[in-house]
């Protein structure tokens, strides 16, 4: 499932400059967020990764050491950060106001909370603004975006546009044009939406994927479908395995195995209804995010269920591999 | 009384008025809510209430709350204590025809009810505004309107002070807490405290001060100076015009803060931790549990969600798995032998669905052994811990509510 339909306006998600993967949680977003970034690097793209909710859980997929504000480069040409509002208001003050940061601490950390819980959009806005700030200055390639899950990302994707209606003048005011030029352009921004395909992940996909283009500009880049589960058998042998099920034949396999071969076709068993139940929602997925529509609209890019890890370094090559594969590159 | 180390999820819930259920965000909460609700109505009697955020549609619709109004439940408003001025969000019976349908007589009652946050807020705002005028203007400054429709975190408050409110009111013998989507699960025990430190900062008093006189004061010039430049000083007015409103509300809402906290730490409530066995969602239900001692809250059990079955980690099925991989071609040339019993089947495809579901045995023991070892490091925590096996469908119906239900029932320790 490539993206054949690259254009001018539509890059290919790798060679766009600003990537949120946001998901469910417990969906693997993180896993899938350091996975592209190494992808990134790995073709040579100077990336930044950052982690929005600065759980730690990043640093995991890298088996690297906690991850500041302050970036640092964890693998070659792959630099990882954590978000943290409050420096990146200071940061943004220091470099606009010129102030000395010494003069510009105090004060803001007593204010900065105190007005974030007031007035919403703030928080976001300097969140946001930091990772547009980023790619306008081009100080990275690609940025890609651990972002917060999915009943908060369109709030933080349209902070800029809450900021525009509440706040009538001022310096965060003034930003918020360009930072949506970047956040609604199809060549620079995309957004990827990671869901396993079951019951409720796949809800909140599909009300999220509505959600964004009805109250942002944000493009939805693809839809990351993790943790798909092989299929077993084939029509045919399917047929021979429901066969295997008679009593003669479990009679042969006992006497071969030197005991009752029921635990082993029961895992059988088990995956293939796994596999049948998430087929189902993966169809239900499939037909509300792209009903027929020109491939390349939101693409689905699958990485596979991961048997041996499903978390750390190595866990992260495999996304970046089976990410690879299904971008055809 | 049980000893402990016999207790089983049904003598913990019979044994409490209040039951959070919380954890890590995609592990089931809601479902494992619904299931103790129900489990509780049906066999131990009296009025059940799940108080849930956001269900699945479809399991909204098993606890009567996804049908239209009237159709599938009762409207229940509650009994209010004293303040009619309130509106009730409405709970909504989960009618006795619909258990009978899947073949359980409930003794009890199960009613369900939905958070409604914004609903919420205004509740609160009408609650302890001095008067109805105050009221009004704070529910009608577009700050506050941001801030109870999409501030973030208001979901955890507003989901707690709601159980207080519930729980106060008397009109069930147990609530069954769903705890909402939160970064991380300890902001849901951490929202009553943060709403008092919100009363008490200073820099509320600063910011609420007349606008004019702010200026004289030398301390909090460079913050004026500050914040004029970032957000101009309409904005700020408006802030501060917002605050000055919303400070009238203070001493309720800090009292009532207060008696939230409490009624948590209370000897009736208990909080059950629901995690799956996945790494992550591990580590985060540890943070949690580690909490609980600390703020003196009462850890009643953890249930482990959608664990692979037992038999995966055996070693004898493990080296069967082994031999029927190395020996699948003579396996297969028996089985489609003149006069086995696959006689009929092609022996080269019988060969590869031998070698797949060996292949498939070994993947998936490996999940399950680390399954395991997710499980022991949980199990130290707390004496119950419940499993909850991987199902093929997901739970959408009351039958599916119920039958969960009876799994975690009689758990015993592990």
């Amino acid at each position: 499932m490539g993206l054949r339909s690259e254009t001018a306006a539509n890059p290919s998600l790798l060679a766009r400059s600003l990537l949120f993967v946001t998901g469910k949680g417990g969906v693997g977003k993180t896993t899938i967020a350091a996975g592209l970034a190494l992808l990134g690097s790995m073709r040579g793209r100077r990336v930044l990764v950052c982690e929005m909710d600065a759980k730690g859980d990043l640093a995991a997929c890298f088996e690297t050491g906690p991850t500041f504000f302050e970036e640092r480069e964890i693998l070659p040409g792959l630099f990882a950060m954590s978000m943290d509002a409050e420096s990146s208001l200071r940061q943004y003050l220091s470099l606009q106001l010129r102030l000395p940061r010494s003069a510009v601490i105090g004060p803001v950390a007593r204010m900065f909370d105190f007005v974030a819980s007031a007035a919403p959009g703030v928080r976001e806005i300097v969140s946001i603004g930091k990772l547009c700030w980023e790619v306008r200055e081009r100080h990275y390639d690609m940025v890609v975006v651990d972002a917060v899950a999915t009943g908060h990302i369109v709030g933080q994707l349209s902070a800029p546009q809450t900021i525009n209606n509440l706040v009538q003048v001022g310096l965060v005011r003034q930003q918020t044009d360009w930072m949506l030029d970047i956040l609604s352009d199809p060549a620079v921004t995309a957004v990827l939406v990671v869901a396993t395909p079951e019951e409720m992940p796949v809800t909140e996909t599909i009300e999220l994927v509505d959600d964004l283009k009805a109250k942002t500009s944000a493009p939805v880049g693809a839809i990351v479908v993790n943790r798909v589960l092989p299929e077993l058998f084939g029509t045919r042998e399917e047929q021979a395995f429901d066969a295997l099920s008679s009593t003669q034949a479990m009679e042969v396999l006992a006497d071969e195995l030197r005991g009752g071969a029921e635990p082993l076709l029961a895992a059988a068993r088990l995956m293939v209804r796994a596999r049948r139940s998430r087929a189902s929602h993966l169809e239900r997925l499939r037909s509300a995010i792209a009903p027929g529509g020109p491939p390349g609209l939101a693409p689905m890019l699958y990485v596979p269920y991961l048997f041996l890890r499903s978390y750390g370094m190595r866990a992260t090559r495999q996304v970046a591999a089976a990410l690879a594969a299904e971008l055809e590159i | 009384m049980t000893a402990p180390s016999r207790a089983t999820l049904e003598d913990l819930v019979a044994a409490k008025e209040i039951v959070v259920v919380c954890g890590p965000g995609g592990v089931g909460k809601t479902t494992v809510a619904a299931s103790i609700g129900a489990m509780a109505a049906c066999q131990q009697g009296g009025r059940v209430l799940v108080l849930t955020v956001d269900p699945a549609r479809r399991l909204a619709q098993a606890l009567g709350l996804g049908g239209r109004d009237g159709e599938q439940g009762t409207a229940l408003a509650p009994p209010r204590s004293g303040s009619a001025r309130l509106r009730g969000p409405r709970a909504l019976q989960v009618p006795p025809s619909a258990f009978e349908q899947v073949g359980a007589s409930p003794r009890g009652e199960l009613w369900a009810e939905m958070l409604d946050t914004k609903l919420g807020w205004d509740n609160l705002v009408s609650l302890h505004a001095p008067d109805p005028a105050t009221a009004k203007r704070i529910l009608e400054n577009s700050l506050y309107q941001n801030i109870s429709g999409r501030f973030v975190q208001s979901h955890d408050y507003i989901a707690v002070e709601r159980l207080y409110e519930l729980h106060s009111e008397g009109a069930y013998d147990l609530i069954v807490v769903d705890t909402p989507p939160t970064r991380n699960a300890v902001d849901f025990l951490l929202a009553p405290e943060r709403m008092a430190d919100f009363f008490a900062s200073r820099l509320l008093r600063i910011l609420t001060v007349p606008y004019r006189s702010r200026f004289v004061d030398l301390a909090s010039r460079p913050f004026y100076y500050v914040a004029d430049r970032v957000l101009g000083t309409q904005f700020l007015e408006d802030i501060a015009e917002f605050f000055i409103l919303f400070q009238t509300l203070s001493e309720g809402f800090v009292e009532r803060a207060k008696h939230v906290e409490r009624l948590l730490a209370d000897r009736r409530t208990t909080f059950i931790v629901v995690s799956t066995l996945e790494p992550v969602p591990v580590r985060e239900a540890e943070a949690f549990i580690r909490l609980l001692p600390a703020r003196r809250l009462h850890l009643g059990g953890v249930v482990l969600n959608r664990a692979l079955p037992s038999y995966l980690t055996e070693a004898a099925v493990g080296q069967q798995a082994d031999w029927l991989q190395s020996r699948s071609a003579q396996v297969a040339q028996r089985l489609c032998a003149p006069g086995g019993p696959l006689e009929a089947c092609e022996e080269a495809l019988v060969d590869r669905v031998l070698g797949e579901i060996a292949a498939n045995f070994s993947n998936i023991a490996v999940v399950a052994k680390r399954e395991a070892a997710q499980r022991a490091e949980l199990s130290w925590a707390h004496e119950l811990v419940s499993s909850i096996p991987e199902l093929d469908e997901d739970v959408h119906d009351l039958a599916g509510v119920l039958a969960l239900g009876r799994h975690l029932w009689s758990a015993r320790a592990a």
